[in-house]
C-alpha cells in the first residue's frame, strides 16, 4: 500500500506532529551537516584550484578559476603505467559489482536462516559471527595468504572478491533486522507449503529494503576501496585506488593531485549511495508486515 | 529407572532426535553454505590460525615460529611503559568519541527520519560521506596545518584569537584533541546507517496507533514505540562502535603521523601496526590483538547485558 504525499501528512498530524518542531529539527541537521560538509567541500575546491592560488593567505573557500589540470596530470599519469588505465577501471568494476551481488545474494539467505529458522548449530553460528566481528589481528592477513596460497588463488581476481563476499558485517546487519519480521508470518507461509527458500526471497527479503540496500551500501564502498596489492601482483590485475594511489604518491605528489584523486575514489561510492538510499524510500511508505 | 522417566531422553534418543533435527533442516543448512563456506576458509581459518602467534616469536621469516609462551604478555605489562601509555591513550579515545559517537549516531538517525523524503536522503548522505571519503586525511592535514596557511590558523589570527600559527598536529597538548575531533567526525558510519535502516524499517501505522492510544509527542514516540521496535539495529550499531572505537588508528596515523609526537595519539592498535610492520615482531603485535580482543569481548558483554532489556 503506497500512500502518496496528502494522506502522509494526514497520517503526520494524526501522530501528532508539528510544524514547528520539524523546522527546528531542519535547522540542527543544517548545522551540524555544514560542519560535516565542510572538508569535503575543500576536498573539492582544492582539486579544480590553479597552483597559485594554493598558497595565497589568508585560504580561500572556493576558486574563481576552477582548472581540471590536477585531474589531467593524473590522467596522464596513469596512462603512462604498462596497461591501459581502462583496464584498471574494468578490473574495479568488475570485483565492486561481483563483490556486492554476491554479498547480497549469500548474505541474505544465512541471515535469514540464522534469524528465524531453529536448527542445530545455530546459537555457535551466531556467536561465531560476532567474535569475527571484534577479533582484529595483525597477522589475520598473513594467514589469509597462507590459505590463498594452499588453494592457488594469488594473483587471481578471485583473491581480492572472494574474501569481501562473506562479510561478517554484512550478515550480522541482515540478522539483526531481521530478527523483527514476525514468526507469524513465516509459519502462515509454512503452512501454505512455501519452502525456506521462497519465503526468504518472496516474503522477507521484499520487506527488508532498508538492511539490504544499508548492506549493498557497505559492502559497494568496501570492494570499491579494494587494493589487495599482496595478493594480486600482476600490473594487469590491480584496482583503480591501487594505481591511483601510486600515481598521487609518485612523482608528482602535489597537494592538488592528492585532491584529485580522492575525489575521483570518493564519487562512484555517492552515486551508489544516492541510487541504493532512493531504492529504500521508494518502499518507505509500505506497510506489508503487521504482526 | 531414570532412563523411563517421561520427558527425560537418553542419550540415544537424544543423538536420534539431533539427527532428525538436522534432517528436517536441510534446506536451511543449504541455504547457509555458501556463505559459510566463504567464511570459514577466508575468516574463521585465518582467525583460529592466527590464535597462537601471540605465544610466539615470529619474525616472518623463521618458520615456524619459535613457542615462547607468556613471555610476550610479561614483557608488554611489565617492560613496555609505551604499550602501558597507549592503553591511556587508547581508554581516552574510547571514553570520548564512542559513547558520543553512538548518541550523536542515534540521535541524528532519529531526527532524519522526521524529514520527508529528498531531506533524508540528502541529510543521510550529508552524514554519512565522510565515511565515505578515504582520502580525506590530506584535507584534515590542510585544516590543521601548522603554518599559518592552514584554515584552523588562518581563522583563529585573523579573528585576532591568537597571534601565531599553533603546531596542531605536532604539539601534544592538541594531537589527542585534534584526532578526536576528526575521529567524531568521521564516526557517523556503519552503525549510523544501520539505525536509519532500523528506522526505516518500523511501520508507519504504529505511530498513528501510538497516536490514538495517548501518545503526545515525539518524544514519547520515540520511547515507547521506535527504541522497542529496532533493539536489534541498535545492538548491530553498539558492536560497530566497540570496533571503531576500540581499534582506532587510521586516523591518528594519516593526521599526525607515525609515531606521533610524545606517544600523545599512540593507540593500541598503532602500537600492534608499529610492531608488526615496522619492527616486524608479529608474535609481539599478536600478542598486543589479543588483549585488545579481549578488551573488546567485555566491552561487548558489558553492553549486550545493558541493551538486554530492549532486546525482547
Amino acid at each position: 500500500m503506497v500512500k502518496d504525499p496528502k494522506t502522509l501528512k494526514a497520517s503526520n498530524r494524526r501522530a501528532g506532529r508539528k510544524i514547528g518542531g520539524s523546522v527546528a529539527i531542519f535547522l540542527f541537521l543544517l548545522l551540524l551537516g555544514l560542519f560535516m560538509v565542510l572538508p569535503i567541500w575543500l576536498m573539492i575546491v582544492n582539486s579544480v584550484k590553479p597552483v597559485n592560488e594554493m598558497f595565497i593567505f589568508p585560504p580561500k573557500w572556493y576558486t574563481l578559476n576552477p582548472t581540471f589540470d590536477n585531474f589531467k596530470d593524473t590522467y596522464r599519469v596513469l596512462s603512462q603505467m604498462w596497461v591501459p588505465f581502462s583496464r584498471y577501471v574494468f578490473n574495479s568494476i568488475w570485483v565492486t559489482v561481483c563483490v556486492t551481488v554476491l554479498q547480497c545474494i549469500f548474505a541474505s539467505m544465512a541471515a535469514f536462516c540464522l534469524a528465524k529458522v531453529k536448527f542445530p548449530g545455530n546459537r555457535l553460528i551466531n556467536a561465531v559471527i560476532v567474535l569475527a566481528l571484534l577479533y582484529n589481528s595483525n597477522v589475520i592477513y598473513l594467514m589469509q595468504y597462507i590459505v590463498m596460497a594452499q588453494l592457488h588463488m594469488i594473483n587471481r581476481m578471485s583473491a581480492l572478491i572472494l574474501p569481501a563476499v562473506a562479510s561478517s558485517m554484512g550478515l550480522y546487519l541482515m540478522r539483526q533486522s531481521m530478527m523483527s519480521v514476525p514468526d507469524a508470518m513465516i509459519e502462515a507461509a509454512k503452512v501454505d507449503g512455501a519452502s525456506l527458500f521462497t519465503i526468504c526471497w518472496r516474503i522477507v527479503i521484499p520487506n527488508q529494503k532498508p538492511a539490504l540496500m544499508t548492506m549493498a551500501i557497505f559492502a559497494f564502498q568496501g570492494a570499491w576501496n579494494i587494493t589487495g596489492g599482496s595478493v594480486v601482483y600482476d600490473e594487469s590485475l590491480k584496482t583503480l585506488p591501487t594505481v591511483i594511489q601510486q600515481a598521487a604518491a609518485a612523482g608528482i605528489s602535489r597537494q592538488g593531485v592528492t585532491m584529485a584523486a580522492a575525489v575521483i575514489l570518493f564519487v562512484p561510492p555517492v552515486l551508489f549511495f544516492i541510487l541504493a538510499q532512493s531504492q529504500v524510500m521508494e518502499t518507505m511508505a509500505h506497510s506489508g508486515i503487521k504482526d | 529407572m531414570e532412563s523411563s522417566q517421561i520427558g527425560v531422553r537418553t542419550k540415544k534418543e537424544q543423538r536420534r532426535h539431533l539427527l532428525t533435527q538436522i534432517r528436517q533442516n536441510r534446506e536451511a543448512y543449504l541455504m547457509l553454505l555458501p556463505f559459510m563456506l566463504i567464511f570459514t576458509v577466508f575468516t574463521v581459518i585465518p582467525v583460529i590460525m592466527s590464535l597462537p602467534m601471540g605465544l610466539t616469536d615470529f619474525d616472518m621469516v623463521k618458520y615456524p615460529p619459535t613457542f615462547v609462551g607468556l613471555s610476550n604478555f610479561y614483557n608488554l605489562f611489565l617492560n613496555d611503559s609505551i604499550f602501558i601509555k597507549s592503553i591511556r591513550v587508547t581508554l581516552v579515545f574510547a571514553v570520548f568519541t564512542g559513547p558520543l559517537s553512538y548518541f550523536l549516531s542515534f540521535l541524528l538517525a532519529w531526527l532524519i527520519n522526521e524529514m520527508n523524503t529528498a531531506l533524508k536522503v540528502i541529510f543521510t548522505l550529508i552524514f554519512y560521506a565522510p565515511s565515505m571519503a578515504s582520502g580525506v586525511y590530506a584535507v584534515w592535514q590542510l585544516i590543521f596545518s601548522g603554518d599559518s596557511y592552514g584554515i584552523a590558523n588562518s581563522a583563529l589570527m585573523n579573528l585576532g584569537i591568537t597571534t601565531s600559527a599553533i603546531q596542531w598536529l605536532t604539539d601534544s597538548r592538541y594531537i589527542l584533541t585534534v584526532v578526536i575531533i576528526v575521529q567524531l567526525w568521521v564516526s557517523m558510519g556503519a552503525g549510523f546507517l544501520a539505525m536509519r535502516a532500523g528506522f526505516q524499517n518500523i511501520d508507519r501505522s504504529q505511530y498513528e496507533a501510538g497516536a490514538i492510544e495517548g501518545i503526545k509527542n515525539r518524544w514519547q514516540e520515540l520511547i515507547y514505540i521506535t527504541i522497542p521496535g529496532m533493539g536489534p539495529s541498535l545492538m548491530f550499531a553498539a558492536v560497530m562502535q566497540i570496533v571503531s572505537s576500540f581499534t582506532a588508528d587510521i586516523v591518528a596515523r594519516n593526521l599526525v603521523g607515525f609515531p606521533s609526537t610524545n606517544y600523545a595519539a599512540h593507540t593500541v592498535m598503532t602500537h600492534a601496526f608499529d610492531y608488526g610492520w615496522i619492527r616486524y615482531e608479529m608474535g609481539y603485535a599478536s600478542a598486543i590483538c589479543m588483549i585488545l580482543f579481549v578488551a573488546m569481548y567485555l566491552a561487548n558483554k558489558l553492553i549486550n547485558r545493558v541493551l538486554g532489556k530492549y532486546m525482547d
